[in-house]
């Protein structure tokens, strides 16, 4: 009797395995297809893609499509907006995170609670699209590099990330025996917080530069001039409004071959705009795993 | 008692360079003027990209002038609520806008949990480590790329949808155009991207539970899934309740970025959210406090639903936002 029941548990506890194993199979498949299927079109002959025979492996294999990336000054110059946007962005995002969590993290800190107050509230509360615009607008930086860096300066989010991540790991006491042999606030944020807190760093320029590479609406409603435009508005001009401009087509007189290509440049255009995160990514999973833990601790 | 006395005025004897006047916080803040010093850049920051619009949202009561700025242009009151509660737009924008969120709600805010709970249960840690990468990955897809690949995918000419309905024998099917389809093609792209993401704290509340617990269930000869109902599901639950709080006030937001991108011309009656009309009548058709209005009262909205919610939490479980 006891044994039948055994026996009669641990088949279904198999069964139960096996539709675990199943049910992850299929989410696998779901999610990794999508993206084969983008990196083999991109890597196959124009007439491959508009007839439909790409379906798992490139077919007939060209680099047609990222020739015709390369030889486009348009979505060159947005290569290196977004270059400059993020790198500048990100070293203006985590020194302003730094200098506003750093304080905030220390329970000596006066004001500590009202100021915290106030970050909460920016959470869940806003003026609303018009208002910020307005707000920028006056500023007189529309139309202005500065339009991609400063209105995103600081994310209420990561500074509480970065908060957490100070009170966790820096010893009250290391400060106080700091602050007895003379050194300042400064020098221990930045000779011995800093060098200490290489992970909360790390995971703070990894979620900054993945929001300024693929950042686009700041630069919809901010932005005029074609020459400032980042890649991501490009990308939207090229792949979802259709806009290309004809002067980068080959051969303009064959219209088979150049809808073709612009079909084969949309694949390549999305594998290039993707690289420069997805190279970053087995080091950015980790990381980002971190800092979505550290966030979830304070809820 | 008496010893504090004693070092209190030790200390005002060793402090006695400093003014006398300067007692508590104001010598606390002059002890650490550095850290405040720190503090005023990204507090201007937070005052003027924050809190300025937030003052500045009395247009929404106001006649909006761009010369005269916030608050010189004329009172209206409500005039711009009740013009767009009057307005023949009002019932279908809370009505997409309620059926996207809802939807996203009722399918995305699940899915990670699935899969953390499937992730949970497999000892093959080689399989759950491919999995949890792969799921992982489209997070950092950007949403304009997003939004391209969705579109290219439903093509009814070169998608590999359309590719999958045509083996199925059925006629090309031109998705995007498809009012009815909006909703669901917005969810499940959403779900797609998000899953692996979302199901990292769910992972980590579920390495947090107690091992004991496996074991007492194990004595008592519970199966595989009476341990995933009666011990990882409680174990999630605080995470699971904060996560719904958050997802709640946001109810009202749904994706402006990726709506925008995926509108065209056919799908607009279903597509239309409160948040793209804001910014269509605000900043593309230069009807400044009118569109201000619409924004705040979702604001509000949002706001009530989020303490509510957190209320409700509060009332009936341990967890809660605040």
């Amino acid at each position: 009797m006891n044994k039948s029941i055994a026996i009669r548990e641990s088949l279904g506890d198999r069964l139960f395995l096996f539709l675990v194993y199943a049910f992850l199979a299929v989410v696998l498949i779901i999610v990794l297809y999508p993206l084969i299927y983008i990196v083999s079109s991109s890597f196959s002959s124009p007439r491959a893609v508009i007839s439909g025979k790409v379906w798992l492996f490139p077919v007939e294999p060209s680099l047609a499509g990222y020739k015709a990336i390369f030889s486009n000054p348009q979505i060159l110059t947005g290569y290196a907006n977004s270059l400059f946007y993020t790198f500048f962005g990100v070293l203006i995002n985590v020194s302003m995170t730094v200098m506003l969590a750093y304080p905030l993290s220390k329970s000596t800190f006066y004001g500590r609670g009202f100021i915290m107050l106030l970050l909460v509230i920016t959470m869940m509360f806003s003026g609303g699209l018009i208002p910020y615009y307005l707000t920028v607008k006056s500023l007189g930086i529309l139309d202005t590099r500065w339009a991609m860096l400063l209105p995103g300066a600081l994310a209420v989010w990561q500074v509480i990330i970065a908060r957490t991540f100070f009170q966790s790991t820096i010893p009250k006491e290391l400060g106080e025996a700091s602050e007895l042999d003379g050194c300042s606030d400064f020098g221990f944020l930045w000779r011995i917080v800093l060098p200490l807190s290489k992970p909360i760093l790390a995971v703070l320029v990894l979620m900054y530069a993945v929001g300024h590479w693929n950042a686009y609406f700041d630069a919809l409603i901010f932005l005029k001039s074609q020459e400032l435009f980042p890649l991501q508005i490009i990308l939207r001009n090229i792949l979802i409004l259709n806009s290309i401009d004809a002067s980068m087509m080959v051969d303009a007189n064959q219209m088979a071959a150049m809808q073709g290509l612009r079909d084969l440049l949309k694949f390549s255009l999305i594998v290039v705009a993707t690289l420069p995160v997805l190279a970053l990514y087995p080091f950015v999973q980790k990381y980002f795993v971190q800092g979505i833990m550290i966030g979830s601790l304070k809820g | 008692m008496q010893s504090t006395g004693v070092l209190e005025a030790k200390k005002k004897r060793a402090d006695s360079s400093k003014p006398l006047l300067m007692k508590g916080p104001a010598k606390k803040m002059k002890r650490h003027w550095q850290l405040y010093l720190l503090i005023l850049l990204p507090l201007a920051y937070i005052i003027i990209f924050k809190y300025i619009p937030m003052y500045g949202a009395q247009i929404a009561f106001r006649d909006f002038s761009p010369v005269r700025g916030f608050t010189g242009s004329e009172w209206v009151g409500l005039k711009n609520f009740s013009d767009f509660f009057n307005s023949p737009n009002f019932w279908i924008l809370i009505k997409n806008t309620l059926i996207i969120s809802l939807y996203s709600l009722a399918v995305g805010f699940p899915a990670p949990i699935i899969l953390a709970l499937a992730l949970n249960e497999i000892r093959s840690m080689r399989f759950k480590k491919v999995v949890q990468m792969v799921t992982f990955a489209p997070y950092f897809i950007s949403t304009v790329v997003m939004v391209s690949m969705i579109i290219l995918f439903l093509s009814p000419r070169l998608g590999f949808v359309d590719l999958i309905v045509r083996m199925l024998g059925m006629e090309s099917i031109n998705f995007m155009g498809i009012p009815s389809y909006f909703s669901s093609i917005f969810v499940l792209s959403n779900v797609w991207q998000g899953i692996g993401y979302g199901a990292v704290i769910y992972l980590a509340a579920l390495a947090g539970v107690n091992s004991e617990l496996y074991e007492a269930a194990k004595v008592d000869g519970a199966s595989r899934f009476q341990k995933v109902i009666n011990i990882d599901i409680p174990g999630i639950m605080p995470a699971a309740i904060i996560l719904l709080i958050l997802n709640v006030g946001q109810i009202m937001n749904v994706g402006f970025e990726k709506i925008y991108l995926m509108q065209n011309p056919l799908n607009t009656s279903t597509s239309e959210v409160i948040s793209t009309y804001v910014y269509k009548i605000g900043l593309l058709g230069a009807n400044f406090s009118f569109s201000a209005a619409v924004d705040l009262f979702n604001s509000v909205i949002n706001l009530i639903l989020l303490l509510s919610v957190n209320y409700f939490a509060r009332r009936v479980s341990d967890s809660s936002l605040w």
